[in-house]
């Protein structure tokens, strides 16, 4: 098992339902394949530094979990499969990078708090 | 030839430069980590175009010069960074 982080972007043009689903779709195809998800974070609609596909926004959407390596590749398939899915980033979390993601989820349950 | 030298006199000392000491920020301030998803923290490794700075201007050591790059481009993919701009400042 390996801790990884997927960050997504969605089109613009989808309603906030429609986003969550979608958002949900990502996570129970993770589950399905007995990934264990541990944090999701929504950046909500953000500008992007350059036009993707003539777009200028985007919803960013952020999966932590932590999975068999061959999951990865059967995820990143279904992110290019998914229209609504503009670019998309997986990343294996290495022993700082993972500490890091620690933290930070740390920080933000404390503000939530 | 050696009083003539002596002769010249500034007005103000001449200031002899002293160069000050680059340092490597993570490794003083111990970040192992270098996080893609905060641009505004990378932007301070990158110029106006949003290319990234030398080492020999930032004082960035080798290691984290290599993390700072490779933050950067996972940032641009992601359209955090761009990849071509000008004045970004």
């Amino acid at each position: 098992m390996q801790n990884y982080e997927a960050v997504f972007i969605l089109t613009p043009v989808l309603s906030d339902v429609q986003m969550k689903e979608t958002v949900e779709k990502f996570e129970s195809i993770l589950k399905d394949a007995g990934a264990e998800i541990v944090n999701v974070e929504n950046w909500g609609l953000k500008k992007l530094a350059y036009p993707i596909q003539k777009k200028s926004t985007g919803f960013y959407n952020m999966i932590e979990f932590k999975a068999d390596p061959s999951i990865v590749a059967n995820l990143e398939l279904n992110f290019r499969r998914e229209e609504k899915v503009i670019r998309f980033l997986t990343i294996k979390q290495e022993k700082y990078a993972a500490a890091y993601a620690e933290k930070r989820r740390g920080n933000k349950t404390k503000k939530e708090d | 030839m050696a009083q003539q030298q002596s002769e010249i006199r500034y007005l103000t000392a001449p200031t002899i430069d002293v160069k000050k000491k680059k340092y490597c920020r993570f490794k003083k301030s111990g970040i192992k980590y270098i996080d893609y998803k905060d641009p505004e923290f990378l932007k301070k490794f990158l110029n106006e175009q949003g290319k990234i700075l030398p080492r020999r201007i930032t004082g960035t050591s080798l290691k984290f010069q290599r993390r700072v790059a490779q933050a950067v481009k996972r940032a641009r993919h992601l359209a955090l960074l761009p990849y071509v701009t000008d004045m970004m400042k």
